[in-house]
């Protein structure tokens, strides 16, 4: 599995083997200098974030985690901000969203969503997260900014290096021969009536 | 301001664009001997800097979906997404084309050495014999002047030059070529087989330009899926890899990049004795003098140039005495229509990336069956477990909602198990459809730009229909559930395509044996300008449901070497 700097180097590294006509040019040795220096910028360093304030990105980062347990560390919160700062909608659909769900957790439980109880965070969540709910007084609002949140926070843990992980993505690697394994092949077959 | 040198060198052949059509010919004519000079509206290619192959999404903080996080609004300034080797979009700044009112089309262009030949999808199939003559079979359209047998050598050489994947199959619609093995299906593409055959649809290995054995130097496919990205490793075709680069070792190539063709320029005796294009980088224009030309810039840019070299002697633009030219313009038909396969829950996970595209394809099988519509299509097949991006998880957050634990569950189940089908079938040219210059727009060269009317007719239609009941019955007979746009009740003018969204523009400067109907001979030279050539897709007299790529290639290559022995008998 190739998902850490190392690993990606490593993967350039067997191509490189692969070129049979002399390994790497000078141009290719530069152009994996330069990926190893983006990866370094994109995953080194605490993140300051851009458009939201402290409240808000403690906020935004207890509701990440929530949705996507490991999201944090899979660099939803920075995305979510990253993006928000450049993209007026995104702006406007986060900062109104975490302003929502201050606001309803004040109606509910007389606390900012951050000040709640966990199983007051979460019993406002069981109510968002669903479009069933949406016939309920008011809960329109943060039905839509949670679909949002969770596509986001989702996006952003999945295409992380964690997230790769845990779905168990094995490509993005130089193999020598194409193989399926006929144990899978079976499961699906036997699975699908079609065997 | 004007810049000519008048002890510049007279190159025997010009090329415009290299693309496909350019670089089989550059390739072809510096083989021969022959001095060329291409000429590219973008800049060069450096694949080892350029190509995002290899890189994972967390390598940019924006994970793909752009700094604006445009994607995420329907407006990616990436075309195929940030990784792609696209170097274009259906938009370029500063270089608009304009649409008639009530028409709808879209321009992929991509502005650099190879053009769209370094993200293709590689696809390549033979026209079928039939192909040539449907007008004969069916008395719709118009048929070529030449026929399965004038092409075929031409495939043969094309192919085993490039290097493409397949299998003897004996089947008419998709004649078999010189193959290299094609690796064995994935598990989504076992089912997809499974499921036709129980439908009695043939289902086949597929053939790609991407090698798999070491060809000319080219290491074999190492197989992560990334041909859309550009191959570091030159193991898929690519014009500007595979013949531009190798031909500029030739000493007989002369390449000049951003520099964009406004107009061919005539002799007395109505022969182009130059090219005229403006230098993007000094925005100054040039000339570069040639016995010959070739027109490999595109179906629509080729047209457009040719429109836009008006003279006295041509007031309606060179090699136009026909009226045809930016006529008889079609793209593929296209509908896309995807499933959920709960056979692939939780399937155990491995390294499921392969080529960048399909083990497995469905050749058009009813070609000897009376249908509601003319001619026929091919299915493309796309799943497995790609490389998460963003919007993998999109539809189980949307389908499963929730949050937590539960949906993380829900999203190891659901990965790899979407299964796409993509229809490409054939459309038949029609008054309605053309391009033609805009005149009242120019670029930011100064080049006035083409205007296109699209329209699809009831042809198009009802294929479109035909092509819903079939993947619906593929996609159910594999226990699928159908996601997203499947609305069996819209009419299938909302299903199918936007004209030109497939990029496979066709037909634009047809050959045909009649100088009053179609501007190129057979050999896809021009009737009225004996030293003019082209080379896209511009040639095409119809565009069967076979990928234009690999028969712009077969063309080329036997345009040039028709070109290469007339120069040589003093014709050209």
């Amino acid at each position: 599995m190739f998902n850490s700097e190392l690993s990606r180097r490593e993967v350039l590294r067997a191509i490189a083997l692969t070129v049979a006509a002399g390994g790497l040019t000078t141009a290719d040795a530069q152009h994996v200098h330069e990926m190893a220096a983006a990866e370094k910028v994109a995953s080194g360093g605490a993140y300051k974030p851009k458009l939201f304030n402290d409240h808000q990105y403690a906020t935004l980062k207890q509701l990440c985690e929530l949705t996507i347990p490991g999201a944090n560390e899979g660099g939803a919160p920075e995305f979510i901000d990253l993006l928000s700062s450049h993209n007026t909608e995104l702006a406007v659909l986060f900062t109104g969203g975490l302003a929502w769900m201050d606001d309803e957790c004040q109606r509910r439980y007389q606390a900012t969503f951050l000040a709640s109880k966990p199983e007051e965070q979460t019993a406002l969540l069981d109510l968002i997260a669903y479009r069933r709910n949406a016939h309920q007084e008011g809960l329109g609002h943060g039905i839509r900014f949670f679909d949002w949140a969770r596509r986001l926070t989702a996006d952003a843990y999945y295409t992380s290096a964690p997230g790769i992980k845990e779905i168990g993505y094995q490509g993005n690697t130089a193999v020598a021969k194409f193989e399926v394994p006929q144990e899978a092949v079976e499961y699906a077959l036997r699975r699908s009536h079609l065997g | 301001m004007f810049q000519i040198i008048r002890n510049a060198p007279v190159y025997d052949v010009v090329i415009v664009g290299s693309g496909a059509g350019g670089g089989t010919a550059t390739k072809v004519l510096t083989d021969l001997g022959i001095s060329v000079c291409l000429l590219e509206a973008g800049p060069m290619l450096n694949p080892a800097h350029d190509f995002k192959e290899h890189m994972w999404p967390y390598q940019v903080p924006h994970r793909g979906v752009g700094d604006d996080a445009s994607g995420y609004f329907g407006r990616s300034p990436y075309g195929f997404g940030y990784f792609s080797a696209t170097f274009g979009n259906w938009e370029l700044e500063g270089e608009p084309y304009t649409t008639a009112p009530g028409n709808q089309f879209r321009w992929f262009r991509s502005r650099i050495v190879g053009g769209r030949t370094n993200h293709y999808g590689r696809i390549s199939l033979r026209l079928a014999d039939y192909d040539f003559k449907s007008y004969t079979r069916d008395g719709v359209g118009t048929d070529w002047p030449i026929g399965y047998d004038d092409i075929s050598p031409y495939y043969d050489k094309a192919e085993s030059f490039i290097g493409v994947t397949g299998s003897k199959e004996g089947i008419r619609s998709a004649p078999d070529g010189i193959f290299q093995k094609c690796p064995p299906p994935r598990v989504h593409e076992v089912l997809v087989q499974k499921a036709c055959q129980k439908l009695g649809i043939p289902c086949i290995p597929s053939r790609l330009a991407i090698i798999t054995q070491e060809t000319n130097g080219r290491p074999p496919c190492h197989y992560c899926a990334q041909c859309g990205r550009g191959c570091i490793s030159s193991s898929n075709y690519s014009a500007s890899q595979v013949q531009v680069f190798p031909a500029l070792k030739s000493g007989k190539l002369q390449l000049i990049t951003n520099a964009m063709a406004r107009e061919l320029i005539s002799d007395d005796e109505g022969k182009v004795k130059a090219v005229s294009y403006v230098d993007k980088t000094t925005r100054t224009e040039k000339q570069v003098r040639c016995r010959a030309v070739v027109l490999a810039a595109s179906a629509c840019e080729s047209a457009r140039l040719l429109l836009n070299s008006k003279s006295s002697r041509h007031s309606n633009g060179l090699a136009n005495s026909s009226g045809q030219v930016g006529r008889n313009l079609t793209d593929s038909v296209g509908y896309d229509l995807s499933a959920h396969i709960p056979a692939l829950e939780n399937l155990m996970r491995h390294n499921s990336d392969g080529m960048g595209g399909m083990h497995v394809y469905v050749p058009w099988w009813l070609w000897d069956k009376k249908l509601d519509f003319p001619r026929g299509y091919h299915i493309e097949i796309g799943g497995g477990f790609g490389m998460p991006q963003v919007g993998t998880t999109s539809s189980t957050c949307e389908n499963h909602e929730g949050y937590g634990k539960d949906l993380k569950n829900a999203i190891y189940r659901d990965f790899g198990t979407r299964v796409g089908l993509s229809g490409r079938g054939e459309m038949i040219p029609n008054e309605h459809t053309y391009a033609e210059i805009d005149p009242n727009v120019v670029d930011e060269w100064g080049i006035p730009v083409l205007r296109f009317h699209f329209q699809w007719t009831d042809a198009e239609l009802k294929q479109v229909d035909h092509m819903e009941q079939t993947f619906t019955a593929i996609l159910e007979t594999m226990g699928g559930k159908i996601l997203g746009s499947h609305h069996p009740e819209r009419h299938s003018g909302q299903k199918i395509s936007i004209g030109g969204m497939i990029i496979h523009e066709v037909g634009t400067v047809r050959m045909g044996d009649d100088p009053a109907k179609a501007p190129l001979n057979k050999y896809s030279q021009a009737h009225d300008v004996k030293n003019l050539f082209v080379a896209d897709g511009g040639p095409f007299v119809s565009n069967p449901d076979k990928n234009p790529t690999l028969t712009i290639t077969a063309l080329s290559w036997r345009m040039s070497e028709y070109l290469a022995e007339e120069m040589r008998k003093g014709n050209v």
